[in-house]
């Protein structure tokens, strides 16, 4: 069956959050949105789905700080992080390049990451571009860093990386990412030399599963609407798209 | 002269935000009161020291690019996906703003000390990042009420000057409606003073009906309130009105260079008395 990069990316967070309660997705995030959308779908209804920035898909009603003290509590299983530089540490930075505080390069700030990535047991790292200076070797600024010290309280952390060209696992004894696939159309030697950072796998890798074909239906259809209620551009452009060249097949 | 309690003109609201106010101010998805920002930019407000609670967007923008800010003290300032804050990065890479980088929830549990009175509230997460490093007033312990190892991050208490919003509906009391954006309810009890600008000032007391009570901030909280019809735009208003996304975006192309933004300041922000 043909699908676009997206609706690949989509299914494969999709898929990890099988069998999860509640996952929790982040403001300007479209692609974990939809994936969390469907797999709530999929779920049938037991997967609840918190996207910050939507009225309907949306349990909180205390302020900014529900999210935080919901995951403190443990109440919220997965959320998404991604980052303007990460390393084989799983380390992000969101704040910026060169000397702090006067950075060369300024991205917005840290968010709530700082925090997320140490109480969310599956945090799910999500960036499209996978370059040499996305992926590298140490990050210029540590916002939130992929593992801790002994005796740091910290019952989450990363559980993978998503990229435009890749999966990986992180493996918290190795402290080291594992890449689990390639998607189609790149091969292990393209990752090799898009990544700045070493990371473990296995003498053969396989490709990124496929979508199954009931999400793949959910994404040209009811999920979509769900999806436009928050990302109204990706729903339109994106999503529809993929039901465009379906159709034209 | 009536005395028209704590009803007041938008131009009376900014005068009581002095220089060297600590001033906070809330996130894009709550109530931004940019009329009342480009008010403070037209009297020429100093020496600013804006905590975001815990972002920002084109408000720290206009305010740092119009020189009124010395320090920001953010998780993020962000103009979403229009992309980053042209006038804030480069404010940032040549000094003439004081960053504070923060996390979101830390801002919020500061602010959660400041309205319990206390000096300090403990916090999880934290350790370990390049934001604790730099900040010096964030004191790692260990807790007192572990039997091992277990270090925690103390936030000190922090208490605004003032807090400025805008709110869907108020009264002529004072009370003001947030609805479920309860950090601007944070916000408020933190606060020594709020100055609240509101899309409609009705007669009836908000109080009076319970459906509307529990999503008021009482009068006790507010010092001021200024009607200011589409007060957040171009920022959006949850349930009345969405960003103008158009606008946003041409500000972004435009305040790409210092020129650009003076142009904006002028068209937008100096010209008009309500520029809206």
């Amino acid at each position: 069956m043909d699908f676009t990069p997206q609706e690949l990316l989509i299914a494969s967070i999709a898929r990890m959050l099988r069998g999860l309660n509640h996952v929790a997705v982040g403001a300007s995030s479209p692609i974990p949105g939809a994936a969390a959308l469907a797999a709530r779908r999929l779920s049938g209804g037991h997967l609840r789905v918190s996207v910050l920035g939507s009225r309907k898909n949306n349990f909180f009603t205390d302020g900014g700080r529900e999210l935080f003290d919901c995951a403190a509590q443990g109440r919220i299983d997965a959320f998404f992080l991604g980052g303007g530089q990460i390393d084989g540490q799983a380390n992000i930075n969101l704040v910026g390049t060169g000397g702090y505080p006067r950075t060369d390069v300024r991205w917005p700030g840290s968010f709530g990451s700082a925090y997320l990535y140490f109480l969310v047991p599956r945090v799910i790292l999500f960036r499209e571009e996978h370059t040499p200076r996305v992926f590298v070797p140490k990050v210029d600024f540590v916002s939130a860093p992929g593992v801790s010290a002994p005796g740091v309280y910290r019952p989450g952390g990363p559980y993978a990386l998503l990229t435009g060209k890749a999966l990986f696992a992180f493996d918290k004894a190795r402290q080291r990412f594992r890449l689990e696939s390639v998607h189609p159309g790149f091969s292990v030697e393209d990752v090799v030399a898009a990544t700045g950072f070493e990371f473990d796998r296995a003498p053969q890798v396989g490709q990124t599963q496929a979508p199954e074909p009931e999400i793949l239906a959910l994404l040209r259809g009811s999920v979509r609407d769900e999806v436009a209620e928050t990302y109204p551009q990706f729903a339109a452009t994106i999503l529809r798209g993929a039901e465009a060249k379906e159709n034209r097949a | 002269m009536a005395d028209t309690g704590p009803i007041v003109s938008l131009d009376a609201l900014a005068a009581q935000v002095p220089d060297g106010a600590l001033l906070a101010v809330p996130p894009d998805y709550s109530g931004v009161a940019m009329a009342a920002t480009r008010a403070l930019i037209r009297r020429g407000v100093k020496r600013l020291h804006i905590v975001a609670v815990p972002t920002s967007g084109l408000q720290a923008e206009l305010l740092i690019g119009a020189g009124c800010v010395e320090t920001i003290e953010a998780a993020a300032v962000t103009l979403g996906e229009a992309g980053p804050a042209p006038r804030f990065s480069a404010a940032v890479k040549s000094g003439a703003v004081r960053i504070r980088d923060a996390t979101c929830p830390a801002i919020h549990a500061a602010f959660q000390a400041a309205e319990k009175g206390v000096p300090f509230m403990p916090l999880r997460g934290i350790i370990g990042t390049d934001i604790l490093r730099h900040r010096t007033d964030w004191r790692t312990i260990q807790n007192p009420l572990a039997e091992g190892d277990d270090p925690i991050v103390l936030l000190p208490a922090i208490q605004p000057d003032i807090a400025l919003f805008h709110v869907p509906l108020a009264d002529r009391e004072g009370n003001v409606w947030i609805g479920r954006r309860r950090e601007l309810v944070t916000m408020a009890h933190a606060a020594k003073r709020s100055l609240v600008t509101a899309e409609t000032i009705q007669d009836q007391n908000l109080l009076e009906d319970e459906r509307l009570a529990a999503g008021v901030i009482p009068a006790l909280y507010v010092s001021a309130v200024a009607e200011a019809e589409r007060g957040a735009w171009p920022i959006g208003l949850e349930g009345r009105y969405e960003p103008d996304t158009a606008h946003i975006a041409d500000y972004v192309r435009t305040a790409r260079s210092e020129d650009g933004f003076r142009a904006y300041l002028a068209e937008h922000v100096l010209a008009g008395r309500r520029a809206a």
